[in-house]
């Protein structure tokens, strides 16, 4: 690797060959304003607040995208450049509207931060506004035109990471909006609600659509019985939204604040996490019995079912991939019907009352709540999700001082969890978890690897395998002995469509296939606090595998309140309640959702019609 | 507004185009900046580019729906409405624009009903508007097909409409 010596501000810096001024200032403890530029994702000159002045150039550069070159001399504060940028970014405050104290960005937004950095006091540019188009046809997102200031992150994030190409520059100059192609509304497309596009939106032109409104209501009804679950990864970035630094791992304080908050049970979507470990274990275990030894046609490798997006992506891009999805439904879904069953029996609470609420990470899980099928209880299982963001708001709101509180536990029995539940939040989690509760059903010992971890699949490269020889297997399993177990870990729904394709095409030989639809798993989902790089996803990562080597059981089928759950209530994996409540099917949608039987597409026709 | 939800003997002829526009496309596969070229030949087949035509071109260049949709609501000469019978352009080039275009250009919405880039339901007209086509000399002037019509006034313009509604509806003339 070549290094390029160059000067920043008459300081000398060095950096590698290839790397962009921006790249060289930012090791060097020099900041450069940036909008557009995304970390890893984009740097496409648009938005220009990046320029900076470079001797003997002509006119001001983007910093994001020129390259260093030897002996180059950069200036990035002058006067020239402070008045670029200012009167950049009051171009594109002339066509914002002035919703700040009303916008849910507001204090925690891009384009507003560089307005008080650069001391923008009035916009001298008076131009017409864009016109407002709301799009709120989506269960989980909600697009605004007006306050886009057409950054493209959005779009690359949607289709270079995601691989799905739900959005696009629609129109040209003045009118151009970030829509579907036609400008149909998101629900009537292949968006999978990730959310992708809101965590990396700069200002407020996406966002989740809000539960805030509802959850308040019901909480303050007294008729209402409200409980909380809170998704694996929002204790390692909750505190995010109070100030701690990434990877702060708040669990015991976040239990305290929902308390006081006043939900009448604070539990945890870990123990439904250690509930689908011990269903989708055993339903890996059965369909390789059957394929093995009864001969059947069964569909492998099995793939996980736990993150709502990648689901959908399935439905629309992989759908002759569903009989290889896991029935088990997603751990939120499996805490909704336990919650209103099993838990409202135990209190005495009529599950007409129970209002159950979810911190979730992610918007699609908005989605995934008010799916048809997820009503096994008799009610709409699971009633109202709130992103980690919402979440927090609600934490301001109700005045609570977070990073003061003390440190509570979780009510019981839905609040006991092992480390395998913790391990969900991150990519390659769900499938370590998984072997360390299959590997010791088939061979009566422990997962034979340090700290119980499985390396090869933790950190973040996009496709991860692994191998694990079956050697010294109990009696029941015995035609497992010997075979040499091969699975695959894939996150951001680009890593995952290179995997599948392989599936599909037969060249992959995998037994089970782990898919996170967002980069780095529900670490770094769509309803995270924003902005979530590669660092602040180490950063969590490492929380959450604290966390679970903190932990008294590290192995699902160890959690003594799904042991009593079992005992009391489910009978035994795969039995016929846990069908009944814990397990699901999908639907086949195509790209254009064009296998939707014909009552369920009437909407989008309708839609299409206008 | 896409001629795929309409149930007629169009649909038969819609097949037959987007057959044809496959066997074209593939001329465009994988083909650098083939995007455009392969809009054209779909415009050129359809007189404009419906729903079925985008995504074909979709599929068959492998690009994603939302990219193709993106470039075609980019360029001007691009459209995905159907064309009407008749072209009204209306000038909106300096001479024109200050001898009162845009007056002119109200009207028509008015009488056709249409917003500029609109065909009327009845399929006769679709409303553009044009930047000089060197008639300034007697601005206001409008484009209707190859005619050009000169110093137009807002109160002129049904005169003009009808020249052309009669060629059109002359065999159904005994029920007007
Ligand atoms: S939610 Fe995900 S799939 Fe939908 S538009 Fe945003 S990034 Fe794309
Ligand atoms: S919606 Fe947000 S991320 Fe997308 S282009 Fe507009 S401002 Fe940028
Ligand atoms: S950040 Fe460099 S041009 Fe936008």
């Amino acid at each position: 690797m070549t290094t390029i010596n160059l000067k920043i501000n008459n300081q000398p810096v060095t950096a590698a060959e290839g790397e962009t001024i921006l790249q060289a200032a930012q090791h060097s403890g020099v900041r450069i304003p940036t909008l557009c530029y995304l970390e890893g994702v984009q740097a496409i000159g648009a938005c220009r607040v990046c320029l900076v002045e470079v001797k003997n150039a002509r006119g001001l550069l983007p910093s994001c995208l020129t390259e260093v070159s030897e002996g180059m001399e950069v200036f990035t504060h002058t006067k020239k450049v402070r008045e670029a940028r200012k009167t950049v970014l009051e171009l594109i405050l002339s066509d914002h509207p002035f919703e700040c104290n009303t916008c849910e960005r507001n204090q925690n937004c891009e384009l507003q931060k560089l307005a008080e950095e650069f001391g923008i006091r009035e916009v001298t540019y008076e131009g017409a506004h864009s016109a407002s188009q709301v799009d709120d046809s989506a269960a989980g997102l909600v697009r605004d035109s007006s306050k886009c200031i057409l950054c493209r992150r959005c779009v690359a994030v949607c289709s270079d990471i995601q691989g799905v190409n739900a959005i696009n520059f629609i129109g040209r100059g003045f009118d151009t909006v970030i829509a579907p192609a036609f400008n149909d509304p998101l629900n009537s497309v292949l968006c999978v609600q990730c959310g992708q596009c809101a965590a990396v939106c700069p200002v407020g032109a996406i966002t989740e659509k809000s539960h805030v409104g509802r959850v308040w209501e019901s909480l303050e009804d007294p008729e209402k019985f409200v409980v909380v679950q809170t998704a694996p990864a929002v204790r390692s970035a909750i505190g995010e939204c109070f100030d701690m630094p990434p990877g702060s791992l708040v669990t015991k304080k976040m239990v305290a604040a929902l308390r006081r908050m006043g939900f009448d049970g604070v539990f945890d979507t870990e123990f439904a996490a250690d509930l689908t470990i011990m269903e989708e274990g055993h339903e890996l275990l059965d369909r390789l019995k059957r394929k093995l030894v009864d001969g059947e046609d069964i569909a492998l490798p099995q793939i996980t079912s736990c993150s709502p997006g990648w689901i959908k992506y399935m439905e629309h891009f992989f759908p002759q991939l569903s009989e290889n999805v896991s029935t088990c439904k997603s751990p939120q879904q499996m805490f909704g019907p336990i919650a209103k069953t099993y838990y409202a029996e135990k209190v005495g609470v009529d599950p007409a009352r129970m209002y159950v609420v979810s911190i979730m990470p992610c918007t699609a899980k908005k989605f995934e709540c008010e799916r048809p099928e997820m009503r096994s209880s008799g009610y709409q299982d699971v009633d109202a999700v709130l992103t980690t963001r919402e979440a927090g708001q609600m934490i301001k709101e109700a005045g609570i001082d977070f990073v003061n509180l003390p440190d509570e536990e979780f009510d019981m029995p839905l609040g006991a969890s092992t480390g395998a539940a913790d391990v969900f939040a991150n990519t390659g989690g769900v499938m370590e978890a998984a072997l360390r509760t299959v590997y010791e059903v088939v061979t009566g010992r422990e997962l034979p690897s340090e700290n119980l971890h499985v390396k090869p699949i933790m950190g973040l490269e996009g496709v991860k395998e692994a191998e694990l020889k079956i050697e010294r297997t109990v009696t029941e399993w015995k035609f497992l002995e010997g075979v040499t177990a091969k699975v695959a870990v894939a996150h951001g729904l680009g890593n995952a469509r290179k995997v599948l394709e392989r599936v599909v095409a037969g060249e992959a030989d995998y037994h089970f296939i782990e898919v996170m639809c967002c980069p780095g798993g529900c670490i770094g989902g769509g309803g995270q606090p924003r902005l979530t790089t590669d660092e602040v996803r180490r950063a969590r990562i490492a929380s959450i595998y604290r966390e679970d080597e903190g932990k008294k059981y590290r192995k699902s089928h160890e959690n003594p309140a799904i042991r009593q759950l079992y005992e009391e209530f489910l009978g035994k994996p795969l039995g016929h309640k846990s069908h009944e409540l814990l397990h699901t099917h999908y639907t086949r949608r195509g790209k254009y959702n064009e296998l939707l039987v014909e009552e369920e597409k009437e909407p989008e026709k309708a839609g299409a019609a206008k | 507004m896409t001629a795929s939800t309409e149930k007629c003997s169009c649909e038969v002829l819609e097949e037959e185009l987007l057959a044809t526009l496959d066997d074209q496309l593939e001329a465009y596969k994988g083909m650098p900046g083939g995007l455009i070229p392969a809009l054209h030949v779909a415009q050129g087949l359809f007189g404009y580019i419906p729903r079925s035509a985008i995504r074909h071109v979709s599929e068959v260049l492998d690009i994603p729906m939302s990219e193709v949709y993106g470039v075609v609501s980019f360029y001007h000469f691009f459209t995905t409405q159907p064309r009407g019978k008749h072209t009204v352009s209306v000038c909106l080039g300096t001479a024109c624009y200050v001898r009162g275009g845009k007056r002119v250009l109200e009207a028509f919405k008015q009488k056709l009903g249409i917003d500029v880039g609109a065909t009327t339901p009845d399929g006769q007209f679709t409303l553009e508007v044009a930047r000089c086509f060197g008639a300034c000399g007697l601005a206001p002037a409008v484009r209707v097909d190859e005619d050009v019509h000169r110093r137009v006034k807002p109160t002129k313009i049904g005169a003009i409409l009808e020249q052309y509604a009669e060629e059109i509806t002359e065999p159904e003339e005994a029920a007007v």
